[in-house]
C-alpha cells in the first residue's frame, strides 16, 4: 500500500506573526518557515505504518512555489520515501490544493491519504475533508488513533466532549489531530539522504486543475488589542474585585 | 435570498453553537431555514421550529444520520442546496468534519469560522490562531459558511413558529460506519457553554493537582479547561484544551491558572469577558490579556481562592 502525505509550507510555529504594513497580508520578510505541524504528524505516522510493513511506500506532496521543495526535503529527512511538488505562483486556497491532490490520487493510487487537520497559517481545516469528497472517498477527521486492517482503519476521533471511533473503507483520507504521535527530529544521515530522493514537479495545468481563487481577502488587519489589566497584591483582593468591581461572581 | 442552517444537534434538543448560527444567517439576512438531520431527532427539529427568526424546518430522519457521518451528511446537505444562497452551519467538530466536503462538492470556497458579516459576500475571519483578521469576499454563486461559536449572540430558542418539513433523502455511501463513541461524563458545564472558566497550565504540575481548580469550578459552576502545554505534558485530557487547536470560548470569567499566556492559547480565550491570571511569573505574557493578575504561587493562592468563595 502506498501512503500519500500533505506538507504545507508555512510560518514557523513560534514565530509571533505581524500584519504588513498595507494591511494586505502577514510580513513574511525574513521569517521562518516550516513543515505545518499537523502535516508532521501526518508524515510521521505514514512513516510508521511503512516501518510496521503495513504500508510499502510514502509518498509527499506540497503544492505552492518551488521553495516547498524545502518542506518536501524536510519530509522526505523525517523517512518519507518520494516527493511531489505541484509548482505554481496562484495563491493555495483549499479548494484548489484538495483538486490538485485528488487528481494526483488518480495517478499514484494511494490505499491511504493522511492530511493535518488544519494549517496553522489560514486556520482553514478543509483541505483533508476536501480530498476526500473530491475523489469518492470515506474520511476519517482529527484522528487520535489509526489501526489498519483487512482494508478498512478504524480511527479514533476527537470530537466535542470525548471520543469517537468509526470504520472506514480504504482507500481513506485521515485528518491528523495532535495526540495522535509525537513526530521524531529528523538525524543527519538521513537530512544527508533525503537530498538524493526523487522529487517530481507538476505544475496544476498538467494535473488538469484550474487553481483561481475564489475567495478574495480584501484586508487583514490585527485584532482588536486587549489592555491589561491591574495587578493585585492579595487573593482577598482578587475575590473583592471579582465581587464587586467587575461582578462575575456573587 | 434563503440560507440553510444545518443544525448542530443530538436528536434531543439543540446545541447552542446553533442558536449562534442563526444569528450569523439573521445577520446576513433573508429567509432562515434549518435542517436537522438526525435519526430519531424529532425533538431536536421541534426545538429547531421555536428558534426565532426561523421559517422553516427541514427534518431528516433516518439511521443512516445517526453519527452525523460526513459522506451521508454532505450528500443530504448537497441534494438540499439549490434552494439557497448561503449553507452555514457552526464550527464544532461536526461541522468542520461534513462542510468541506459540501463545499467541494457544489464546486465552491468553504469561508471557515467566520466571526463577522460585512455584507451578503463578504465575512471577516481570524487567521494565524487569531493573530490577525482577514475580510474576505466569495465570488462562488453559493456561500458555504462555518461560524465561530463565540462571535456572535445567539438567538432566542423560543419564540419561533417555523413549520417542520420532512425530507426523504436518505443514502448510506457506504464508506464509513460508526463504532462506539466514548463520552466523558460531565459533572461541569462544557467548556463552549460555561459561563465561568478555571483552566491549567503546565504550572499545574500534575493532573492530580487539577483537583484544585476543580473544587473552585465547582463553587463557581464553572467548567475546567487546560493550555495545550498541560494537555501535551500530560496532565489533561484534549477534550479540555482551550486554544488555537482546541476549544475557542469566552466566558463572562476565565480564570488562568498556570498558563503563560503562548499565542496560541490566548487565540482561544481572549474574547472573554473577564480574565483572571494567577501566575508566579510577572513576565508572564498571559498577564498582558489578564483584567486582573495575581502573581503568586497558584498552590497557595488556589486553594486561598477556594477558601474565600465559601465564606
Amino acid at each position: 500500500m502506498k501512503v500519500l502525505v500533505t506538507a504545507k509550507r508555512v510560518v514557523d510555529y513560534n514565530v509571533n506573526v505581524r500584519v504588513n504594513s498595507d494591511n494586505t497580508g502577514i510580513d513574511l520578510n525574513n521569517v521562518k518557515m516550516s513543515v505545518n505541524p499537523f502535516d508532521e504528524i501526518a508524515i510521521e505516522e505514514a512513516v510508521r505504518l511503512r516501518e510496521a510493513g503495513t504500508a510499502e511506500e510514502v509518498i509527499v506532496v506540497s503544492v505552492g512555489q518551488s521553495n516547498c521543495q524545502e518542506q518536501i526535503r524536510t519530509a522526505l529527512a523525517l523517512g518519507a520515501d518520494r516527493g511531489i511538488l505541484v509548482e505554481t505562483d496562484a495563491e493555495t486556497q483549499p479548494l484548489g490544493v484538495a483538486k490538485c491532490i485528488a487528481a494526483l490520487i488518480e495517478k499514484e493510487a494511494p490505499g491511504l491519504i493522511i492530511t493535518g487537520k488544519q494549517a496553522i497559517d489560514d486556520d482553514f481545516s478543509q483541505t483533508g475533508q476536501m480530498i476526500a469528497a473530491l475523489a469518492g472517498l470515506s474520511q476519517a477527521t482529527f484522528a487520535s488513533e489509526v489501526v489498519i486492517e483487512d482494508g478498512k482503519a478504524n480511527v479514533t476521533r476527537e470530537i466535542d466532549g470525548g471520543l469517537e471511533t468509526i470504520t472506514v473503507s480504504l482507500p481513506a483520507v485521515v485528518t491528523t489531530d495532535l495526540r495522535l504521535n509525537e513526530p521524531r527530529y529528523a538525524s543527519l544521515p538521513n537530512i544527508m539522504k533525503a537530498k538524493k530522493k526523487q522529487i517530481d514537479t507538476y505544475t496544476p495545468e498538467d494535473l488538469g486543475v484550474d487553481m483561481a481563487p475564489r475567495l478574495t481577502t480584501l484586508k487583514v488587519e490585527p485584532p482588536e488589542g486587549r489592555q491589561a489589566g491591574v495587578i493585585v497584591e492579595t487573593v482577598e483582593e482578587l475575590v473583592d474585585k471579582l465581587k464587586n468591581e467587575a461582578k462575575v461572581i456573587s | 435570498m434563503t440560507s440553510l442552517v444545518v443544525a448542530d444537534h443530538d436528536n434531543g434538543s439543540i446545541k447552542p453553537a446553533t442558536l449562534v448560527t442563526v444569528a450569523a444567517a439573521t445577520a446576513i439576512g433573508g429567509d432562515i431555514h434549518i435542517l436537522v438531520a438526525g435519526s430519531g431527532s424529532a425533538g431536536a427539529a421541534d426545538a429547531a421550529a421555536s428558534v426565532a427568526g426561523v421559517s422553516r424546518v427541514l427534518h431528516a430522519d433516518n439511521e443512516v444520520f445517526g453519527h452525523n457521518l460526513a459522506e451521508n451528511l454532505a450528500a443530504l446537505v448537497v441534494e438540499l442546496a439549490g434552494d439557497y444562497s448561503h449553507i452555514l452551519t457552526s464550527t464544532t467538530t461536526t461541522g468542520k468534519n461534513f462542510l468541506p466536503r459540501v463545499a467541494a462538492l457544489l464546486d465552491v470556497a468553504q469561508i471557515s469560522d467566520v466571526s463577522g458579516v460585512i455584507s451578503e459576500d463578504t465575512f471577516t475571519r481570524p487567521i494565524y490562531a487569531g493573530n490577525a483578521i482577514a475580510t474576505v469576499q466569495s465570488s462562488d454563486p453559493i456561500k458555504v459558511i462555518s461560524v465561530r461559536g463565540t462571535a456572535f449572540d445567539g438567538v432566542a430558542a423560543e419564540g419561533g413558529t417555523a413549520t417542520v418539513h420532512a425530507v426523504a433523502h436518505a443514502t448510506d455511501a457506504g464508506l464509513s460506519s460508526w463504532l462506539k463513541d466514548e463520552i466523558v461524563k460531565l459533572e461541569r458545564p462544557e467548556l463552549t457553554a460555561a459561563q465561568v472558566i478555571i483552566s491549567g497550565g503546565r504550572g499545574m504540575q500534575s493532573g492530580d493537582n487539577f483537583v484544585i481548580l476543580e473544587s473552585v469550578a465547582d463553587k463557581l459552576g464553572a467548567a475546567v479547561g487546560a493550555s495545550r502545554a498541560a494537555v501535551d505534558a500530560g496532565f489533561a485530557p484534549n477534550d479540555m484544551q482551550v486554544g488555537q487547536t482546541g476549544k475557542i470560548v469566552a466566558p463572562e470569567l476565565y480564570i488562568a491558572v498556570g498558563i503563560s499566556g503562548a499565542i496560541q492559547h490566548l487565540a482561544g480565550m481572549k474574547d472573554s469577558k473577564v480574565i483572571v491570571a494567577i501566575n508566579k511569573d510577572e513576565d508572564a505574557p498571559i498577564f498582558q490579556v489578564a483584567d486582573y493578575g495575581l502573581v503568586a504561587d497558584l498552590f497557595n493562592a488556589v486553594p486561598e481562592f477556594d477558601k474565600l468563595l465559601e465564606g
